[in-house]
């Protein structure tokens, strides 16, 4: 119901046949060439170096610009509400679902998409062992909720390790803040025996549907909306985002996955990923992280700006998120950081927030690139997408235009007039100023508490 | 025995070797660029640059085809060496106890060996001013987070063997927190922290603050008279000692002032107390832009890749405040604060230069004008001659991210550009 819903709501949004021509276009997965691209229906009908222009397509001429996807952030909490990402009260927590509460007023969409970001896939904190379903959306900024998750790919869940879901065990309350009780785990050891228990009860009640449904019992097992997502993780139906810093630990949930059948789509932060790239390409584990975040906490101390080039030389499917509004305005020149450490190419740094992340949530077949049949997810920008100096001009998503630089600038005198006489308005009825939403600091409620 | 040894590990630092380095492009900022240019160092110092340098027979001439040379940069704002992994309460000296203590000073708590000095400097950073406060409070700053004068900057050089031989200027100026009405608290770790205070209950809280400010700095005054005076009952006070240079003029008072009506009234503040002002991490300065340029105050930028500070503020209001400063004709500099991405200064000022400050501005600000803002233009900033051979040699242009530092020189001393980061590379790389 849903889901068809959502395919009424964007029909209606492929607006027009554009016809974007002179660019030097990044496609990505097919080389770099100056050369034209033609949207129909919000998909990528044609891309070439000497394609015409069908008539009545709206021509952009982009002569001196050049044209990438759209950047795809792997991992972020924007739109998700303040604080609302920890379901903190249990260490799993698979029931809770980031689609039951996007917002999508929220102004960090828009910051985004004016730094060329067109999905992101939002997942829960990592207060928790098992935080909850992520949810992927495209930046549809004005549409509802509903209207930005991206009607397709398999689920995901968000796992975490290490420092963030032991701090339930050892609480350090805020001066003046609530007390907390401790509740397990408080250890790496314990975060291992929480997968193990949570896995292990799974399996008992995937076997208790499987005697059900072959007549072997005759009673219905009692629905578990929180050992449903497991068993979807087991039968290969649900990808696994994990949260993970040190190489030890993502050893440790390899080895756990493969005992109960299944394997880890994503180590998120990843940040030693570096030292175990072997064991990570035998799994076939994909390593998504910062570009050179270290030394916030213990855990990352061996936090290197290598990281993302080590694993790509060693064959792990790498990506470069943001874990953070601010940062993910800027996902273009934390890629190119993998040029300067470790020597990746143009392509290669392109590929770690394009192409990569889509394939680590099996969505490569409809965004991450520029080629025939895909997604119109497109951004034009001033300069080389990778050049400190890149500002996005205008941002497409699914072949509508959904920021526009110079209409957002020339915008502003009539916005601020707009402002001033709602002020005046509320003044002359009293209305006391509404509470402001996203003007938490970086690193805010909004974020990943402590990443 | 022993003292021989000693002297010899001296060697490298206090008599440094000569050298030209021969066949660069030369951008020194205060002067236009030079091409297949030189640079003659001797003891520590910057001799000469040009497009010809004669050299002393018997110098080491090092040969810089197609690399470029700038002078090094300045990170206005950080925590180097005192504070190491910010969620580790041990391994942070930033913030002390007590409302009122400018007598603790950061530079004596710099540790030379934290691994943040080499990780920063290979991208051409030389020197930093270094603060004693959690500029961004996470839950291992420990002291007190509301402590309001809170001791002595510092600006160090990124290479050395102890604070002694590292700090450039000792007091780079007193740091502030200045009182503001504060009716909500959020901590980066807790979400909000403790329950939101009435605003009449702030405004008292604030009230109060600036009186305490305001008698300190009358008693601080009087102490002053008094030394002058050699009045017969003077007695020495060390926190009343420390306020000396600022009463004198001789250190300034650095604030963070995030907007415009902070901004405002820490002006009225400083003229107020007639002591020198910059104004630390603005964000939002408003109308205020005429108010910093009519008094002449420096400042350290908030960093330019900052969310705007509200949610109806243009998206791009952080990237394109640097460039309105200049507009304005106000003398700044930028600033990280904190250590984690002090590195990452350059691509800071890169953003600041793609919405609209001018190229050359952005690398005054990073080199000269910093130097300047902080007491230091004498000593390093530029690559004039006499000054310290503080300079950076790259593939190109270093706001860009992908170019690569080839060598750095700091005190003329050719700086290994290895660190704990290369050495985890390297060791993993070979990993087979």
């Amino acid at each position: 119901m849903r889901f068809a819903l959502l395919l009424l709501a964007s029909a209606a949004t492929y607006a027009e046949t554009i016809f974007i021509q002179n660019a030097t276009v990044y496609t990505v997965t097919k080389g770099t060439f100056k050369g034209s691209v033609l949207i129909e229906d919000g998909k990528i009908k044609q891309v070439g170096q000497n394609l015409a222009a069908p008539s009545g397509a709206r021509i952009v001429d982009a002569a001196g610009m050049h044209l990438s996807p759209g950047i795809i952030d792997a991992h972020s909490h924007i739109a998700a509400g303040a604080g609302g990402i920890n379901e903190g009260s249990v260490s799993v927590s698979s029931m809770v679902r980031i689609e039951d509460f996007v917002d999508p007023e929220s102004v960090a969409i828009y910051r985004a998409l004016a730094g060329g970001v067109t999905s992101a896939n939002i997942l829960h904190g990592s207060a928790n062992a098992i935080g909850g379903q992520n949810r992927l959306i495209k930046m549809r900024w004005g549409k509802t909720g509903v209207e930005m998750l991206f009607d397709g790919g398999p689920p995901s869940i968000k796992f975490a390790l290490g420092e963030n879901p032991k701090r339930s065990g050892n609480p350090t309350p805020a001066p003046g803040g609530p007390t907390t009780v401790a509740r397990y785990p408080a250890t790496r050891m314990g975060v291992e025996d929480i997968y193990r228990q949570a896995f292990t009860e799974a399996k008992e009640y995937q076997k208790a549907w499987v005697d059900f449904k072959s007549g072997k019992s005759t009673v219905e097992p009692r629905r578990d909306l929180r050992l449903e997502p497991l068993v979807e993780i087991m039968e290969g139906k649900r990808l696994v985002h994990c949260h993970a810093y040190r190489g030890d630990e993502m050893l440790m949930m390899m080895r756990v996955a493969e005992e109960f059948g299944f394997r880890i789509a994503t180590f998120q932060h990843v940040q030693e990923g570096y030292k175990i790239a072997k064991e990570m390409v035998e799994h076939g584990v994909g390593g998504s992280g910062f570009s050179d975040w270290w030394a916030y906490k213990m855990e990352v101390v061996d936090g290197i700006p290598y990281n993302m080039a080590l694993m790509t030389s060693k064959g792990v499917m790498a990506a470069v998120n943001s874990d953070d509004a601010g940062l993910m305005r800027r996902l273009n020149t934390e890629a190119a950081k993998t040029m300067k450490y470790g020597g990746l190419t143009e392509d290669q740094a392109l590929a770690l927030i394009t192409i990569n992340p889509a394939r680590h949530m099996k969505v490569d077949d409809r965004i991450g690139s520029i080629e025939v049949g895909k997604d119109a997810d497109l951004v034009i920008w001033n300069k080389p997408p990778l050049s400190s100096y890149a500002v996005p001009q205008k941002v497409y998503i699914d072949g509508s235009l959904y920021f526009d630089r110079d209409t957002d600038v020339s915008s502003r005198i009539a916005k601020e007039a707009r402002k001033k006489a709602l002020e005046e308005k509320a003044k002359a009825q009293q209305i006391p100023p509404q509470p402001k939403k996203d003007s938490a600091p970086q690193g805010g409620p909004q974020s990943d508490e402590v990443r | 025995m022993k003292f021989a040894n000693l002297l010899f590990l001296a060697a490298p630092i206090f008599a440094q070797e000569a050298f030209v380095l021969r066949n660069v492009t030369i951008h020194p900022v205060t002067a236009p660029e030079i091409a297949g240019g030189s640079i003659s160092v001797a003891n520590g110092k910057i001799v000469e640059y040009g497009a010809k340098v004669a050299a002393a027979k018997n110098v080491k001439v090092i040969d810089g085809k197609g690399l470029h040379v700038y002078p090094g940069m300045i990170n206005c704002a950080t925590l180097m060496g005192i504070s190491e992994v910010t969620s580790v309460r041990e391994s942070n000296d930033t913030n002390e106890i007590g409302e009122f203590v400018p007598q603790v000073r950061a530079v004596i708590a710099f540790n030379p060996d934290s691994e943040h000095v080499p990780v920063t400097r290979v991208n051409g950073i030389t020197s930093v001013v270094t603060m004693p406060a959690s500029l961004t409070e996470g839950r291992g700053a420990g002291g007190a987070a509301q402590s309001i004068l809170r001791g002595q900057a510092a600006v160090v050089h990124m290479d050395g063997w102890n604070w002694e031989d590292m700090g450039i200027n000792r007091n780079a100026g007193l740091l502030m927190r200045f009182p503001q009405i504060v009716t909500a608290r959020v901590s980066a770790f807790e979400g909000a922290t403790a329950a939101a205070i009435p605003f009449a209950d702030a405004k008292k809280i604030y009230d109060a603050e600036l009186k305490k400010v305001d008698n300190f700095f009358d008693a601080a005054r009087r102490y002053q008279t008094a030394k002058l005076a050699k009045a017969a009952d003077f007695k020495p006070n060390v926190q009343y000692e420390a306020m000396l240079p600022l009463l004198e003029g001789k250190a300034p008072l650095l604030v963070p002032a995030e907007r415009e009506r902070t901004i405002r009234e820490v002006i009225a503040f400083a003229k107020k107390q007639k002591v020198k002002l910059i104004l630390l991490d603005v964000q939002k300065p408003g109308k205020s832009i005429d108010l910093i340029k009519e008094n002449n105050i420096p400042v350290v930028v908030g960093k330019p890749t900052n969310l705007p500070l509200d949610e109806d503020d243009p998206y791009d209001a952080a990237y394109s405040l640097p460039g309105q400063l200049y507009k304005a004709g106000i003398k700044f500099a930028f600033g990280t604060y904190d250590n984690q991405f002090a590195r990452n200064l350059p691509f800071e000022a890169a953003f600041a230069v793609a919405y609209g400050l001018p190229y050359e501005a952005a690398m005054k600000a990073l080199t000269i004008d910093a130097a300047e803002i902080f007491g230091v233009g004498n000593v390093t900033g530029s690559l004039d001659k006499g000054k310290s051979a503080d300079f950076v040699v790259t593939d190109g242009d270093p706001l860009e991210v992908k170019t690569q530092v080839k060598m750095l020189f700091i005190n003329g001393k050719n700086v290994a550009l290895d660190n704990r980061q290369t050495r985890l590379y390297e060791k993993y790389n070979s990993r087979k």
